[in-house]
């Protein structure tokens, strides 16, 4: 009996939704002229939201499906990006490298080589540790590889994709990602002990200030006053200190995805790395110059650990006066040598 | 040649996400990639409204300018392919694209990403034969002359796909029957039906 009971019940809902659902029905269809629908139809969205939209604010309101997405509907920071990066950094990057790289030739040109205006006197002063010169040239290989790479990101495309093919050119250029993503933290490691086992003799001094106004001596006649490192080192330094720093900082927000940075963040990076890298490329072509072909005497400092007493009196008086009593004639360096104890005693002379 | 575009009809969708499912069974994309997303503005208000959003397949995409390797292209239908052999996974497209389009199978540290994927408007991409280029990047309807699976199963046909010629036709009828000037999207009176590539950025 119950059973049949509860049949019926149902039967009469059932029976009964039908007919409501068929009612609403006839009564949607005889409303649905135009008119009508506008006036019934949901608000919609208005322009001040669709502005919202574009500021990338997101409400507490706001649902995206994608399982993981942090994303606003309309990311309107990526054109910015875009634009600064495509108009801006990279035409002016390629005309600071272009200029810098002109502009040291032509100086080379007109003006040529530093040459030592005394001869030499044969005898030497130690002037950099084996360990500040493996750390010099692993952390100078790295840039360099850094700066090829990076360069080979931005401008890569423009030259060697036509001039390889897919494949050579799909090689380089991940290649050229894979490089720069995993020694660009071991760059930014090696820099900062460097600047820091640098920082004493690079503390500036008020003789720089004089260094700068005759350009390191460029302008009159006389040698101007340095010490262990000069003013031109010693902005070299700092630039590396504060944007070398800068970059290797961003380079580390866009080298590691992980911590889950959003994009806004990672377009910032992009362009602080970006524009600080292309600025220290242009002034490191500079600081290679002077330190290879531009001076006579300054390279073999770097590559032997020793320069000449000579050298040593025409770029860094202040230092030479303080050593000069240190110098070894090369049979002296030999004996040493031999001994087995160069290049690992003492660290850079100038604390003497 | 056809121009082709997606356009979502906002007071159409019902935030369903048939759009995302069709998309993910008819290109069987990488677990964790899903090339298509339903974003809700003001859920639970009045005004609250829907947009299914994936690459728009732009006309002046950011992503290919900004790609470091060149992978990107646009084939004679307008469509923006790109080249999964030449992705190196930088993650600019993503920084560029206005729409959170380019999606990466990983998120790992020295920015390993693995290979760029993205909506195709179900026309494949470049492969040796058709086993790789579904494997890559999905189905390549548009090459068998059907549209992209999304649109196609929209059970409101709130999306559309196809000729931007079409899809404008549609969308301006609709908005002729509502009755609203500008179609409800934008409330600008500079923007109007005819004109669905108008630029809202682009002032006067």
């Amino acid at each position: 009996m119950t059973h049949n009971k509860t049949g019926l019940w149902r039967w009469l809902c059932v029976t009964l939704m039908l007919l409501a659902s068929l009612g609403m029905a006839s009564l949607a269809s005889a409303q649905s002229t135009s008119e009508s629908e506008m006036v019934t139809a949901a608000p919609g969205i208005d322009a001040d939201q669709w502005r919202q939209v574009r500021s990338g604010e997101t409400g507490p309101n706001y649902r995206d499906t994608r399982f993981d997405s942090n994303y606003n509907l309309v990311n309107s920071s990526g054109e910015t990006w875009r634009q600064w990066r495509n108009r801006w950094v990279s035409p002016f990057g390629l005309i600071a490298i272009g200029g810098m790289a002109a502009a040291i030739a032509l100086f080379y040109i007109i003006i040529g080589r530093k040459y030592l205006e005394e001869p030499r006197t044969g005898r030497k002063l130690f002037r950099w540790s084996l360990l500040m010169r493996s750390l010099h040239w692993t952390v100078a290989s790295l840039f360099i590889v850094l700066a090829l790479t990076g360069l080979n990101l931005l401008f890569g495309k423009f030259v060697f994709r036509s001039l390889l093919g897919d494949g050579a050119w799909a090689w380089m250029v991940s290649t050229s990602k894979v490089l720069h993503n995993y020694l660009g933290p071991i760059f930014g490691v090696l820099l900062v002990i460097l600047l820091i086992s640098m920082i004493k003799e690079n503390m500036p001094k008020k003789h720089d200030l004089e260094w700068f106004k005759k350009g390191g001596g460029l302008f009159g006649k006389e040698h101007v006053d340095a010490g262990f490192c000069n003013g031109g080192e010693k902005a070299w330094y700092w630039l590396l200190a504060s944007v070398g720093l800068l970059v290797v900082a961003s380079g580390f927000v866009l080298d590691f995805p992980n911590f889950n940075q959003g994009r806004d963040t990672m377009q910032w990076a992009n362009l602080i790395h970006a524009v600080g890298a292309l600025g220290l490329t242009a002034v490191s072509l500079g600081h290679i110059y002077i330190g290879t072909l531009g001076t006579e005497g300054a390279l073999e400092g770097m590559t032997t650990g020793y320069v000449d007493e000579t050298w040593a009196k025409e770029h860094h008086n202040l230092w030479y006066e303080e050593v000069k009593d240190q110098a070894l004639t090369e049979d002296e360096i030999a004996a040493q040598k031999s001994a087995g104890s160069a290049g690992t005693d003492s660290a850079p002379s100038s604390s003497g | 040649m056809a121009q082709m575009k997606f356009m979502c009809d906002a007071e159409r969708c019902i935030e369903c996400n048939g759009c995302v499912t069709a998309c993910k069974n008819a290109n069987d994309v990488e677990w964790g990639i899903q090339r298509r997303r339903v974003v809700t503005l003001n859920d639970g208000e009045a005004d609250e409204m829907s947009i299914s959003v994936a690459c728009m397949h732009c006309d002046d995409a950011p992503c290919m300018a900004v790609c470091p390797t060149d992978c990107f292209y646009k084939t004679d239908d307008g469509i923006v392919l790109h080249d999964k052999d030449l992705c190196i996974g930088c993650g600019y497209c993503l920084y560029a694209c206005p729409f959170g389009a380019p999606q990466f199978p990983q998120q790992n540290a020295f920015g390993e990403r693995g290979k760029m994927d993205k909506c195709t408007f179900c026309a494949g991409g470049p492969a040796e034969t058709k086993e790789e280029e579904y494997e890559k990047y999905g189905a390549n309807r548009i090459a068998e002359g059907k549209l992209p699976l999304c649109a196609e199963m929209c059970s409101t046909k709130a999306l559309l796909a196809g000729d931007a010629q079409e899809v404008a036709d549609i969308f301006r009828q609709r908005v002729v029957q509502r009755g609203h000037p500008d179609g409800a999207w934008s409330g600008n009176p500079q923007a109007s039906a005819d004109d669905l590539a108008y630029d809202a950025a682009r002032k006067g």
